[in-house]
C-alpha cells in the first residue's frame, strides 16, 4: 500500500519535472547568441535565403509557440531534426546510444564488482593496511579530474607501453550488428579477435569512468557495514554465540547492502556525467560526444534531445531506486 | 568565537582534516603570492619561442609549455582563477540555495513542493551538462563560467537546508519558539539557521572541490576563460597535442587540480566529523 502511494506520488511529479527540465533547456538553448540558421545556411547565403530557411525550420515563430509545438511532437516520439547532421535526432541518439550504454555498463560492473567487496573488507579489517590504502583510493577517486585521469592513462598505457589503443571504439569494421554492443555482438558471432580488440578499446575509458564511482561505492559500503556491525541486533547475535561468518554473510551484508542499492542511483549520475567528459577524451562515438558537439555547434534540437534523454533516464532510475529500496528493506515496508 | 576555537582544535586532532587545511592554505598562499613565488612571473603573457617545450630543469622547475612559458609560474597564477571561481560560485549558490531551502522547509504546501521540484529539475541532469550548455550559450569567459556553475549548484544547498529544516520542525525548541509567538522570519533566522549551519558548512567545503572540478572540465572543453589565461583545465587541453613527449606539461596542472580538490574534500570530511554530533558518535564508537 505504502509502495503504491510512493509510486503514485512520484509518477504525478514525473511529467511536470520533465516538462520543467524541457523548459529550462529550451530557454537556455534559445538564447544562444550565434544564429544557427545563418550557420546552417552557410556564408554564401543571401539574407532572403536565410529568412526562408528560418521560416522553414520554424524559428521565426514566438518562443512559447515553438515550445508547445516541441512538446507536442515529443509526445509522438519526434525530437526534430539535427540542423547539423540533417538526420532525425531520435535516429542520431539511437545510433550512438549502444556505445554509451556499453561503456557505462562496463564501468558500472567494474565499480560494483570491485568496489563492494573492497568496501566490505575495508570495514571488516578496520584500520588495517588495506583499509588505509583504500582510504587513499577513495579520497583520490573523488578529487581527480576524470579528463586528466584519462589522459594520464593514455600517456602511460597507449603511448608509452603500447598495450591499448589510444582512442575510439574499434579500428576497422565493427562486428555484425545485432544489439549494437560490440562485445555482445562479437561474442554471439564467436568473432573472438574483434571481441578482444573491442575489450582493449574499452579498457582505458571504462577504467577512467569507473574510478570515481568505485571510490564512492567503497566508501559507502564501508560506512554501511560499519554501521550495521555496531547495531543492537548484531550485538545480540554475537551474544547468542552465532558464528562470525554466519553473522557477516547472512545478517550484516544483507542489511548493509540494502543501503548500497540506493547508492546505485547516485552511481548512475556520476557515470552519466562522467561519460560526457570521458567520451570527449577518448573520441568515444557515444551520446556524450554527441551532446558536447551539438552544444558547440549550437544545434538546438540535438541539445534538447540529449537533455530529454538524460533527464528521463535519471528520473526513472531514481524512481526505481526508491522502489527497490522500499522492497528490499523490511523496515520500510512495515510502516 | 569559542565555537570556532572548539572546531579548530577538534580539526587539528584529525590528521586528514589537517592535511586538507594545509593543502588549502598552500593554494591560497600560491594565489596571493603568485608574483613573488613565480620564477618567471612575466611568462604568463609573454612568448619565448626559443624555450618551447623544455623538460623540467633548474631554470624551469616544471618545464615550459608550447609558448615557451614557465609551467610552474603559470600554475601559480592559475591558482588565482581557481580560487575566484570556487569562492564566487559557491557563494552565489549559498545565497540562492539557503533561502530557497529555508522557505521550502518552513512552509508546507504548494510553494514548498514547487521550490523543491524546481531544484529537482536542476538535479535531474548532470551538473556538467547543464553548465556546458549555459557556458556555451553565454560564450567562454570567466564570469560566464562562474555564472554557469552557480546556476547549477544551488539546488544542492537547497536540498540540504530543506531536509535539515524539516527535521528541526519536530524539535521541541522550534515548536516552543513558535508557540511563544515568534514570527516565521525570527524563528528561521535566529533559531533554525544557526542549528543547521554545520551541514551547510560541510556542503560548502565539498562544493568548493566539486565546483573546481567542474570548472576545470569546462576549461578543458574550451568553455573556460580564453587564452592566454593560465586556467588549469585549458592548459591540460593545450598540452594534449605534445604528448607523449612533453609529459610535464599535462601532468603538472592535473596534479594541481587533484591536490586542491582533495584539500577541500578532506576538510569537508573532517568538518563533518567535528560538526555533526550524530556522525561523530558513530565514528568514535567504531574508529577508536
Amino acid at each position: 500500500m505504502r509502495l503504491l502511494a510512493l509510486l503514485l506520488r512520484r509518477l504525478v511529479w514525473f511529467v511536470p519535472t520533465l516538462v520543467g527540465l524541457l523548459a529550462v533547456t529550451f530557454v537556455i538553448s534559445r538564447v544562444i547568441p550565434a544564429d544557427p540558421v545563418a550557420l546552417v545556411a552557410g556564408e554564401t547565403a543571401t539574407p532572403a535565403q536565410v529568412e526562408a530557411l528560418r521560416h522553414q525550420l520554424g524559428f521565426d515563430r514566438p518562443l512559447p509557440v515553438q515550445f508547445v509545438d516541441y512538446v507536442a511532437r515529443l509526445t509522438r516520439g519526434d525530437m526534430g531534426t539535427s540542423i547539423f547532421t540533417r538526420r532525425p535526432i531520435v535516429e542520431d541518439l539511437a545510433h550512438r546510444l549502444p556505445a554509451t550504454i556499453e561503456l557505462t555498463l562496463v564501468a558500472m560492473i567494474v565499480s560494483v564488482v570491485v568496489g563492494i567487496p573492497l568496501g566490505v573488507l575495508s570495514a571488516l579489517w578496520r584500520n588495517s593496511v588495506l583499509d588505509h590504502a583504500l582510504r587513499v583510493v577513495t579520497v583520490s577517486g573523488l578529487a581527480i579530474a576524470s579528463f586528466w585521469l584519462g589522459i594520464m592513462l593514455q600517456l602511460l598505457f597507449a603511448m608509452r607501453l603500447g598495450w591499448t589503443p589510444l582512442n575510439g571504439r574499434l579500428q576497422g569494421f565493427p562486428p555484425q550488428s545485432i544489439t549494437g554492443f560490440y562485445l555482445v555482438d562479437a561474442a554471439v558471432t564467436s568473432d573472438w579477435p574483434i571481441f578482444g580488440r573491442a575489450l582493449l578499446h574499452l579498457a582505458l575509458p571504462a577504467a577512467t569512468l569507473a574510478f570515481p564511482a568505485l571510490a564512492t561505492l567503497v566508501r559507502f559500503t564501508r560506512a554501511g557495514v560499519l554501521d550495521v556491525m555496531q547495531s543492537n541486533f548484531v550485538l545480540y547475535e554475537r551474544a547468542m554465540g552465532l558464528p562470525r561468518a554466519l553473522i557477516v554473510w547472512k545478517y550484516i551484508l544483507r542489511s548493509a547492502l540494502t543501503s548500497t542499492v540506493t547508492q546505485i542511483g547516485l552511481l548512475f549520475g556520476i557515470l552519466l556525467a562522467g561519460a560526457v567528459v570521458t567520451e570527449a577524451v577518448f573520441d568515444w562515438p557515444g551520446i556524450g560526444t554527441y551532446a558536447v558537439n551539438s552544444i558547440v555547434r549550437s544545434d538546438y534540437n540535438a541539445v534538447m534531445g540529449f537533455t530529454v534523454w538524460a533527464g528521463a533516464i535519471f528520473i526513472v532510475v531514481n524512481l526505481l531506486v526508491d522502489v527497490a529500496h522500499t522492497l528490499v528493506d523490511p523496515r520500510e515496508r512495515a510502516t | 568565537m569559542s565555537a570556532m576555537w572548539f572546531v579548530l582544535r577538534r580539526l587539528a586532532r584529525d590528521r586528514s582534516a589537517l592535511l586538507g587545511l594545509a593543502l588549502i592554505a598552500l593554494l591560497v598562499l600560491c594565489a596571493l603570492a603568485a608574483p613573488l613565488l613565480a620564477t618567471h612571473p612575466e611568462d604568463v603573457f609573454e612568448l619565448h619561442p626559443a624555450e618551447r617545450l623544455k623538460a623540467p630543469s633548474a631554470a624551469h622547475w616544471l618545464g615550459t609549455d608550447r609558448m615557451g612559458a614557465d609551467v610552474y609560474s603559470r600554475l601559480l597564477f592559475g591558482a588565482r582563477i581557481t580560487i575566484v571561481i570556487g569562492i564566487i560560485a559557491v557563494g552565489v549558490s549559498l545565497l540562492l540555495g539557503v533561502p530557497i531551502g529555508l522557505v521550502a522547509g518552513h512552509y508546507h504546501g504548494w510553494l514548498s513542493d514547487l521550490l523543491m521540484r524546481v531544484s529537482d529539475i536542476f538535479l535531474a541532469v548532470p551538473q556538467v551538462v547543464l553548465a556546458i550548455a549555459i557556458a556555451q550559450t553565454l560564450g567562454p569567459s570567466l564570469p560566464n563560467v562562474i555564472l554557469a556553475l552557480s546556476v547549477t549548484y544551488w539546488p544542492w544547498f537547497a536540498r540540504v537546508v530543506y531536509a535539515e529544516t524539516r527535521a528541526l520542525q519536530k524539535e521541541v525548541f522550534v515548536e516552543s519558539t513558535s508557540a511563544l509567538g515568534a514570527s516565521a522570519w525570527r524563528l528561521t533566522v535566529l533559531h533554525v539557521l544557526p542549528n543547521i549551519a554545520s551541514p551547510i558548512i560541510v556542503r560548502a567545503s565539498i562544493g568548493m572541490g566539486f565546483t573546481i572540478l567542474t570548472a576545470a572540465a569546462l576549461g578543458f572543453l574550451g568553455l573556460g576563460p580564453p587564452p592566454p589565461t593560465p586556467e588549469w583545465g585549458r592548459t591540460i587541453a593545450e598540452s594534449r597535442e605534445f604528448l607523449p613527449h612533453a609529459w610535464w606539461y599535462a601532468t603538472a596542472p592535473g596534479l594541481a587540480i587533484f591536490l586542491t580538490v582533495m584539500g577541500f574534500n578532506l576538510l569537508g570530511d573532517g568538518l563533518r566529523d567535528v560538526l555533526d554530533p550524530r556522525l561523530r558518535r558513530s565514528r568514535t564508537a567504531t574508529d577508536g
